[in-house]
């Protein structure tokens, strides 16, 4: 047990996208997978901003970037949900191996 | 060991413990409670590190936004007490290999990688530090982006209604 520094949160943030990628690849549902998703984008997160302040601290970029990343992301998911219970009105399901024709 | 570092640790087994929930438990409801303790865990280190403006956003975006969302579409799509299906043994192997793997390969470049610091004048990330810089036109300003966010969520917010409206029967 050190102080924890910068690595600590890289090693944190790489364990969170990969537990996002592991998620992404075994779950076949789609909100599930939108979860995911949004594991994955926070950790970019942790990366950008432990960044900022423990190799950049007189500049604010990575606040910035994820600034924006947060609001993409949260585009994302609306539209994204928006797509799934279009889905699950023509399909009755939102399971993505039973959504295999592309028109409905 | 200083207090400090108790709750750096606290907060990241927090956030990785409710995150590996998140993607394997099969109640698909329990799955997005433990979401939002592993986004409410990234807030706690954004808190950490003294970032508040960022907290705070991560906090009302995606634990009062995203979250929300995804509850309410699961209680759509869902019926209750229904239990995900069970995954195929081999996809499950493969894909935690395959987790495993690129999980070893980031780690072992990033401890023989040794980053350089800087030495000047740390800028104070206080929300008016960042509101200057968000919309300043000038050498370090972020104007720009800013508009092109607001042009995305506008179009967004179209795309939404236009997918999720309900389409008038053929035959009527």
């Amino acid at each position: 047990m050190m102080e924890p520094g910068l690595y600590h949160l890289l090693f944190v943030s790489t364990a969170l996208f990969f537990i996002g990628v592991y998620g992404f690849f075994t779950r076949r549902n789609l909100v599930t997978m939108l979860m995911s998703i949004e594991l994955i984008l926070n950790s970019v997160n942790i990366n950008f901003i432990a960044f900022n302040k423990y190799l950049w601290p007189h500049k604010m970029d990575g606040l910035f970037f994820s600034i924006f990343v947060i609001a993409i992301a949260a585009a994302e998911a609306a539209v994204a949900i928006a797509i799934i219970i279009n889905l699950y009105r023509s399909h009755q399901s939102i399971d993505v191996e039973r959504a295999e024709e592309m028109k409905f | 060991m200083s207090g400090s570092t108790i709750i750096f640790y606290m907060l990241a087994a927090l956030t990785l413990v409710s995150g590996l929930l998140a993607v394997t438990t099969r109640q698909i409801f329990r799955a997005a409670i433990f979401l939002l303790f592993s986004l409410i865990g990234i807030a706690g280190l954004f808190f950490w590190m003294q970032y508040d403006f960022i907290a705070a956003v991560q906090i009302v975006v995606y634990v009062g936004g995203i979250t929300v969302l995804i509850i309410f579409s699961i209680f759509l799509t869902q019926q209750a007490g229904d239990l995900l299906p069970k995954q195929k043994i081999g996809r499950q192997v493969f894909s935690a290999l395959a987790a495993f793997c690129g999980f070893a390969l980031i780690m072992l470049q990033l401890y023989q990688h040794t980053f350089n610091t800087t030495t000047e004048q740390p800028v104070e990330p206080s929300v008016a530090n960042i509101g200057n810089q968000m919309l300043g036109v000038g050498e370090n300003g972020f104007a720009l982006p800013f508009e092109v966010v607001s042009i995305l969520l506008l179009a967004a917010l179209i795309g939404c209604i236009v997918i999720a409206l309900r389409s008038k029967p053929a035959t009527a």
